[in-house]
């Protein structure tokens, strides 16, 4: 079995920017393993603008957002294996993958980056009844469709879910001569960004139904209507507004789930708010020497907050392979009062008392609120907020002196203050 | 004439009402701060957007390869532009920055590649 110092899972946006953290800090034996034919991940598809504001201070669309990365991967000489699916990582740090140029091959690491992005959400998991016939697709499926090989997958739309991905794809279709006749979303609001609402439907009339869903699909080979109805406090459908809007084709776009499976088979323990790992400030999981960073370990809404996690988690990794012992005292962060999670999950009770960023979502739309870090419940840090949503990851920074605080405290807490729900 | 828009500057998302009546003198209220007013006149004097899209490549490694304009572009330009995109072939290579419609309906932005498609 070859042996190798650094495994990188996946070669999206996290994976690029954490080979190259690796290397600037040091590393040489790095290798990038990526199930696709080219580099770039989910951004390929996403040739929309709207990435890299923080990053390089100018919108580029997904595909120039993936090509600054690749060429400082490529100029670093960074290894790299194209169609290379890794199909097992094990606790020992075994990583087995298949590829049709080496066959199956396993590789003994000294540290694995997982960073292997999220999946969205398939029909199975959201429950509509009726036909199963052609015409449904993710919303992913369908931007993959249109984008990448040209392929137009109905005439006739009615869009499942306002995030962004369902938001964005409402106007791909109009522009490719499409029709959307709707947008149904079961909450009362958009977890997509306003932007969005005004740039993707707005400025075509596509109407946007709030407290709406999908309960039927009518057709039989092909999909020829769907019926919405409004729900309501506890989102169930109200039987007697039940309508049929005539459509060829149904996308979901009903959220993405970070794809764990190579975490699960390394003995990763997972969290159950974000679907991803729980990770200490080093990104570094309960497995020694497995790192998580990007949509595997938490969805993000932006492209250039997953380029800076992942630079910490190549850095880290590196720390750890130089050897660098990991802490094994540790405080559970608690997210109270309207904070659903935060990432990291874990601090480190040791002495290393560094600058942190700490990213968290809200559980529901809070107006007029401040965002608190309690350390033995006294707060350390507070940041006042006009509005807080669920589709908008919070992100604060911490100095050090705030950091040796938290660190040397027992309890340590992320919460709202003075909430009041929309 | 009276109408609702919303703010897209910040994630306040201020809902405005906008009277445009007199053009030289045009109303916004709803508005936090004072970024959603020039919002408004904008939206109503010259609204511009970015448009994205993606054209055929002959002899690349992949078969389609993405566009955007350089800057944004009239907002009534949005489906003359994309009709232009549907008559271009593109020929491998292309790279990020390549023009792929020059001077769109004479507005003076151009459509230019956003990804680099290499020759088979
Ligand atoms: C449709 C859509 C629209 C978006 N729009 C925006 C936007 O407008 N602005 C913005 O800033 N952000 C946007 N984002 C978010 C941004 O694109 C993501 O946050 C980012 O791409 C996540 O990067 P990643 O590397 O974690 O995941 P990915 O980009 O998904 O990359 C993961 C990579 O891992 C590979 N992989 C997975 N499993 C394996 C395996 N077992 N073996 C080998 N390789 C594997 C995959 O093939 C993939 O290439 C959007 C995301 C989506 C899905
Ligand atoms: S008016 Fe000001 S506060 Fe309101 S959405 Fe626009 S920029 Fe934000």
């Amino acid at each position: 079995m070859r042996n190798i110092n650094l495994v990188i899972v996946g070669g999206g946006p996290a994976g690029l920017a954490a080979a190259k953290a690796a290397y600037d800090a040091g590393e040489r034996d790095i290798l990038i393993l990526e199930r696709e034919a080219e580099l770039g991940g989910i951004l390929n598809q996403c040739i929309h603008n709207g990435f890299g504001l923080h990053t390089f201070k100018e919108e580029l669309t997904g595909p120039e957002y993936a090509a600054r990365y690749i060429t400082e991967v490529i100029n670093r000489n960074i290894c790299y294996k194209l169609n290379a699916t890794v199909i097992d990582v094990s606790n020992s740090k075994v990583v087995t993958y298949v590829s049709a140029e080496d066959g199956l091959v396993q590789l003994q690491a000294k540290a694995i980056i997982l960073a292997c992005g999220c999946r969205e959400r398939p029909r199975g998991a959201i429950n509509i009844a009726g036909m199963r016939g052609a015409g449904v697709f993710s919303a992913g499926t369908a931007q993959k469709l249109v984008n990448i090989d040209g392929y137009l997958p109905g005439k006739e739309v009615v869009i499942l879910g306002s995030g962004d991905i369902g938001l964005i794809m409402a106007r791909r279709m109009t522009f490719e001569g499409a029709h959307v006749s709707a947008v149904v979303e079961l909450m009362p609001y958009s977890s997509g960004l306003n932007r969005n609402i005004v740039q993707c439907l707005n400025d075509f009339d596509i109407p946007l139904y709030f407290s709406h869903t999908v309960v039927d699909i009518k057709g039989k080979d092909r999909v020829e209507g769907v019926v919405i109805a409004q729900v309501d406090e506890k989102l169930q459908p109200i039987k007697s507004t039940e309508r049929l809007i005539p459509c060829d084709t149904l996308l979901l776009s009903v959220g993405l789930l970070p794809e764990n499976e190579l975490a699960k088979n390394a003995e990763v323990q997972l969290s159950n708010t974000t679907g991803g790992a729980v990770v200490d400030e080093n990104l570094m999981t309960n497995v020694d020497g497995v790192f998580e960073c990007g949509n595997v370990l938490h969805v993000h809404d932006l492209v250039d907050f997953v380029s800076a996690e992942s630079e910490n988690a190549g850095k880290c990794a590196v720390d750890y392979i130089n050897g660098i012992a990991p802490c094994r005292d540790k405080t559970v962060i608690s997210c109270t009062n309207g904070v659903r999670y935060c990432v990291p999950t874990v601090l480190n009770r040791d002495e290393h008392y560094a600058p942190q960023s700490f990213k968290m979502r809200v559980a529901n739309v809070f107006k007029k609120v401040e965002l608190a870090v309690l350390a033995d419940g006294v707060k350390i840090y507070g940041r006042k907020r006009p509005v807080v949503a669920p589709g908008e990851m919070e992100n604060i920074t911490l100095t050090a002196e705030q950091m040796q605080t938290l660190k040397q405290a027992k309890t340590v807490e992320i919460t709202l203050i003075k909430g009041e729900v929309k | 004439m009276s109408r609702e828009m919303i703010c897209i500057n910040c994630p306040m998302g201020c809902r405005l009402t906008v009277d445009d009546t007199d053009k030289s003198n045009i109303k916004v209220q709803g508005n936090t701060c004072p970024r959603g007013v020039t919002y408004a006149v904008n939206e109503i004097t010259s609204p511009k957007r970015m448009v994205t899209g993606s054209v055929k490549v002959d002899g690349g490694t992949i078969p389609m390869v993405s566009v955007k304009t350089r800057e944004a572009i009239p907002k009534g330009l949005i489906f003359d532009s994309l009709e232009l995109l549907k008559t271009v072939t593109l020929k491998a290579p292309v790279h990020i920055g390549d023009v792929v419609v020059a001077d769109i309906g004479g507005c003076g932005v151009d459509f230019i590649a956003t990804k680099n498609v290499e020759a088979v």
